[in-house]
């Protein structure tokens, strides 16, 4: 892992387009580990956000819960990663219903965030981010959204778009 | 900033003249507590506005956060059809709490509707390819949440109080 000193503050960070995904390997579930790697030969949607329990309804994961088949439709998967740990996932999953999974990016905290060049160390957790990666891993849109701005989802599924028409 | 993708058109439930200076489009939620306290934010806009503004509103249920929200919508556009589309539109604002489906009739019945029509096209949810078209236009022209407001067209990035809308509606009323 690199270290984090080097790393420019996350509004110049984010990893633009054309950039090859940094892998991980998070967990899902207590016992499970999901790696990006996993995912190559379709499409990807990270999205990074704050953390679980946002007190708005209709926040950013409730939203993307709803517009989960609209994703699936470029055969796109979703995963949602906080810094939140595993517990507090399964718990916000399950009071939200949510059918995509959320990684904890937990230990050690917001490493991948970082690796993404999203973290935000003032807050103590990532910001608010987006990527779309194509099928070969290669990251072909990223959004790091205003500070309290639910980024939506128009730009993803107009990322997705381009993606299919290649 | 997000622009609206679908315009309104004849298929939207507006109030007011399609010539007013500004339209204000709302997606909303019927369960959503934060509609609900928009609701007489909106009422209270155009009286101030009068014939300057015209609103129309769109659905953006979020169902497995407000397991209501769809049918609710389904319930107004049921009564749309039968010419009650803002009756049922304010009773439902004005009984959040009671959104089952036993209430929905219950309020057709009590707005004067044709129950057997309102009952036949609640069970076929003949509306609910509307209110996914609602729906996936918000999607497309960046809702985020709800309530989403759109001024003439563009998505209203202030908040749903009274004074951040009215200042933002008079700001493009004046240009």
């Amino acid at each position: 892992m690199a270290s984090t000193k080097s790393r420019p503050a996350p509004k110049e960070g984010i990893l633009p387009a054309g950039t090859r995904a940094p892998d991980f390997s998070l967990n899902s579930t207590p016992d499970q580990k999901v790696s990006l790697k996993e995912f190559l030969g379709r499409p990807v949607i990270l999205a990074f956000y704050p953390a679980d329990w946002s007190p708005v309804c209709g926040d950013q994961m409730a939203l993307y819960n709803e517009i989960l088949p609209e994703f699936r439709k470029f055969g796109a998967e979703l995963l949602g990663i906080s810094v939140d740990g595993i517990w507090c996932h399964l718990a916000f999953e399950k009071d939200r219903k949510l059918k995509f999974p959320l990684l904890a990016d937990f230990e050690p905290k917001g490493a991948v965030a970082r690796d993404y060049g999203v973290y935000s160390p003032e807050a103590g957790s990532s910001g608010r981010a987006l990527f779309v990666i194509d099928a070969k891993g290669v990251i072909r849109w990223s959004y790091l959204s205003p500070v309290g701005v639910n980024p939506g989802a128009d730009g993803i599924l107009t990322a997705l778009e381009a993606l299919q028409g290649k | 900033m997000s622009k609206l993708t679908m315009a309104v058109a004849p298929r939207d439930h507006a109030q007011g003249a399609e010539s007013a200076p500004v339209t204000l489009v709302e997606y909303g939620d019927y369960e959503c507590p934060h509609c609900g306290a928009a609701y007489p934010v909106v009422k209270k806009l155009q009286e101030t506005l009068g014939k300057k503004l015209r609103f129309v509103f769109r659905n953006f249920p979020l169902n497995s956060i407000h397991p209501h929200a769809e049918h609710a919508a389904e319930a107004a556009e049921c009564a749309g059809v039968q010419d009650k589309f803002w009756e049922m539109h304010d009773w439902i604002f004005e009984n959040q709490e009671t959104l089952g489906d036993a209430d929905l009739l219950a309020a057709a019945k009590e707005l004067g509707l044709d129950a057997k029509r309102f009952v036949k096209e609640m069970e076929t949810q003949a509306f609910l390819p509307r209110v996914k078209e609602d729906f996936q236009s918000g999607v497309r022209s960046g809702v985020n949440g709800t309530p989403t407001f759109f001024i003439n067209g563009v998505r209203h990035e202030r908040g749903a109080a009274y004074e951040d809308l009215l200042a933002a509606l008079q700001a493009v009323a004046a240009k």
